[in-house]
């Protein structure tokens, strides 16, 4: 008798055996999950707010009213709404490009200069600060911005008591304090988004060989040059990265304009109040496609001036 | 202030320490206007801290650094007269080819008309014509390795400091840009500093080279002078393929203890009890091992009196089947006493 012992390998490996032969079949498997995830719950939900932007409110019944129209986006150009709309994109704009200012060096210090062992102890110190609820840091910062508050009062420890109010006075920018201003808004607006700011501008500057700034400077360039010509366009997939957050979370955030703004109202604040309380959810929708558009006039833009070019 | 006579470059007892680490000791060297000059050495022999101290990336600790008679220890890379081609070629990759060769012009402020006519002929002495218009991505290693080269030499400088350029090469494009490049600088005439690990690549293109080793420079030289009588048991090892014999085996030979050494091509086989001539040494082994490698074969042959000594000898008239035949068989080795170098222990 021979002994033939066609013993079969075990389950497992057949299974990685089969698996091997189609790569295929595992790419959908892998990506499965994420697509459903992509697909039915953001882009889900981004249609049905599309969708609901196109409806309109029975003005009697307080209920909405699935006929298609226009009316919300007609109403959007009404004074009370463009003025909403242009404070809060120069906020954005003026949070983006003052985080732009005070990340990069700190990036720039990151990606270049620190010893690996100061580089993790930077990263934490950047982002200690999200271990913590946002509302929490924000309510603390009114404290903290407040007319009694740690940080009127260090000025005046200073002297700079009087400059404060000098600046306080200045029609839309102060307020009775820096904690009901937008100056106090814009502080802490900043304050809360500069880690999204300072990480995606670290990592592309980290991309950026050494090699390249001593090319730059051995066919000649002086440093400021050389900056000019090759750090900032480098890192501009980062900075536009770092921007789209700190724009868009702007843009939409309803927080801080609640609890350090002056009342004057913000898209973030005004479609929590109309979704909320007055349960115009189509105006609400209507006003939510706005940060959109800016969002995508901003990355038109940003191409169009070669910010992805080295990406 | 510069002057004809002046050495395009000059190291006077140039240090760099990096803490306890002595990446260079002490370097005294001067490179002539318009030579081909090498600097060979294995990693961390202080070659590349070198060129790094020429360029001005690094500054020395110690010692001044001159190029064309005027002290530029101080000054910093964008106000010195040389250019570097670096050894990932560091071309910028947001910008066209093109760009990237005329970015030198555009600092000096050149007009866009002569700079494109210049770009041009860059392209073309670096034969890559019509590639102005790509990104660096979408070159090879070898076309980019070309267009550093041009990114270079347009701003005409009067040294071209060169990092390993061939490194990244395969080794068929790496012979056929050595031929390319020594032809260039050839056409240029300007000084070409070299920095390479590659012994035959220094051997083949360079007019003087200098060997590296820990920090200090074993032996200046040209290539034949280097190859033929190698200043140290290092330079000798580094620069091709050396047998070094010591002690009580150089006794046994020679007749005195000093250490000597001799190029296994330089060596012949001979039956063991054929007499040898006035005029050489031999001595008496068996083959342990051979090596065939096509156009030669390399032989390990244990001497009677212990230690190895390689032998290469060319297959002019010999097959495969010969030289593997030959493995366990007793020899002589026989070599002419011109051959061989007598060389100060270090």
């Amino acid at each position: 008798m021979t002994a033939t012992t066609s013993a079969k390998p075990p389950l497992s490996r057949r299974i990685s055996t089969y698996l091997y032969q189609r790569p295929r079949l595992i790419l959908l498997l892998l990506l499965a999950p994420p697509l459903i995830w992509l697909g039915v719950v953001y882009l889900g939900s981004l249609f049905a707010l599309m969708i609901q932007s196109f409806f309109r409110l029975d003005s009697f019944t307080g209920q909405v009213v699935p006929d298609l129209t226009l009316q919300n986006y007609a109403q959007l150009f009404s004074e009370a709404h463009l003025g909403i709309m242009a404070r809060t994109t120069i906020m954005a704009a003026v949070v983006t490009l003052f985080s732009i200012i005070l990340a990069f060096p700190l990036a720039y210090f990151m990606a270049r200069y620190a010893s690996p062992r100061a580089k993790s102890w930077l990263y934490l110190l950047v982002l200690i600060p999200l271990w913590s609820s946002y509302l929490v840091r924000v309510f603390a910062w009114k404290l903290i911005l407040a007319k009694e508050g740690v940080f009127t009062w260090f000025l005046n420890l200073l002297g700079l008591g009087g400059a404060l109010d000098r600046v306080l006075a200045i029609p839309g920018i102060g307020g009775t304090s820096l904690s009901v201003s937008n100056l106090g808004m814009f502080i802490v607006f900043v304050y809360v988004w500069l880690p999204y700011m300072i990480l995606p501008i670290q990592a592309s500057l980290e991309r950026v060989p050494r090699s390249l700034l001593e090319a730059s400077a051995d066919l000649g360039a002086r440093p400021s040059h050389t900056f000019r010509t090759v750090i900032l366009p480098l890192a501009m997939p980062g900075i536009v990265a770092g921007s789209i957050f700190t724009f868009s979370l702007t843009l939409g955030d309803f927080v801080v304009p609640y609890v350090i703004g002056d009342s004057s109202p913000f898209v973030g604040l005004a479609v929590y109040a109309y979704q909320g309380t007055s349960g115009n959810i189509p105006l609400a929708a209507a006003l939510t496609v706005f940060p959109m558009i800016v969002m995508i006039i901003y990355l038109a833009v940003a191409r169009k001036f070669g910010a992805f070019e080295a990406l | 202030m510069s002057t004809d006579a002046a050495p395009a470059i000059r190291l006077a007892g140039v240090s760099r320490h990096f803490g306890e680490v002595k990446a260079l000791d002490q370097i005294d060297l001067e490179i002539a206007d318009g030579e081909f000059f090498s600097m060979l050495g294995p990693s961390g022999s202080g070659k590349t801290t070198c060129l790094r101290l020429i360029a001005g990336f690094d500054r020395p600790t110690a010692g001044r650094v001159f190029i064309l008679g005027v002290d530029v220890t101080t000054l910093p890379p964008y106000e010195r007269e040389v250019n570097t081609v670096f050894q990932d070629y560091a071309l910028f990759p947001h910008m066209t080819v093109g760009e990237n060769v005329a970015y030198g012009l555009m600092i000096k402020k050149v007009p866009k008309a002569e700079r494109e006519k210049r770009v041009a002929e860059m392209l073309d002495l670096v034969q890559l014509p019509l590639m102005a218009q790509r990104k660096p991505a979408q070159l090879s290693g070898g076309q980019r390795q070309r267009v550093a080269l041009a990114r270079a030499l347009i701003n005409h400088p009067r040294v071209l400091l060169l990092d390993e350029p061939l490194g990244a090469l395969d080794l068929k494009l790496r012979q056929a840009m050595q031929i390319e490049l020594k032809a260039i600088q050839q056409r240029v005439g300007i000084t070409f500093i070299y920095v390479t690990h590659d012994q035959e690549e220094a051997l083949t293109m360079s007019d003087r080279l200098a060997v590296f080793n820990l920090g200090h420079i074993e032996q200046i030289g040209s290539p034949a002078e280097v190859y033929e009588h190698p200043a140290t048991p290092f330079a000798a090892g580094f620069v091709g393929v050396s047998n070094l014999v010591r002690g009580a085996v150089a006794q046994a030979i020679t007749g005195s203890p000093e250490t000597f050494s001799i190029r296994p091509e330089k060596i012949h086989f001979a039956e063991p009890a054929q007499a040898v001539e006035a005029d050489s040494l031999s001595v008496n082994g068996r083959i342990r091992d051979v090596v065939y490698l096509g156009m030669h074969t390399r032989y390990l042959v244990e001497l009677d009196g212990g230690s190895d000594l390689t032998v290469v000898q060319q297959n002019l008239h010999t097959t495969s089947m010969d030289v593997l035949a030959a493995k366990g068989r007793a020899v002589k080795l026989v070599w002419k006493r011109e051959h061989m170098r007598h060389i100060e222990q270090g």
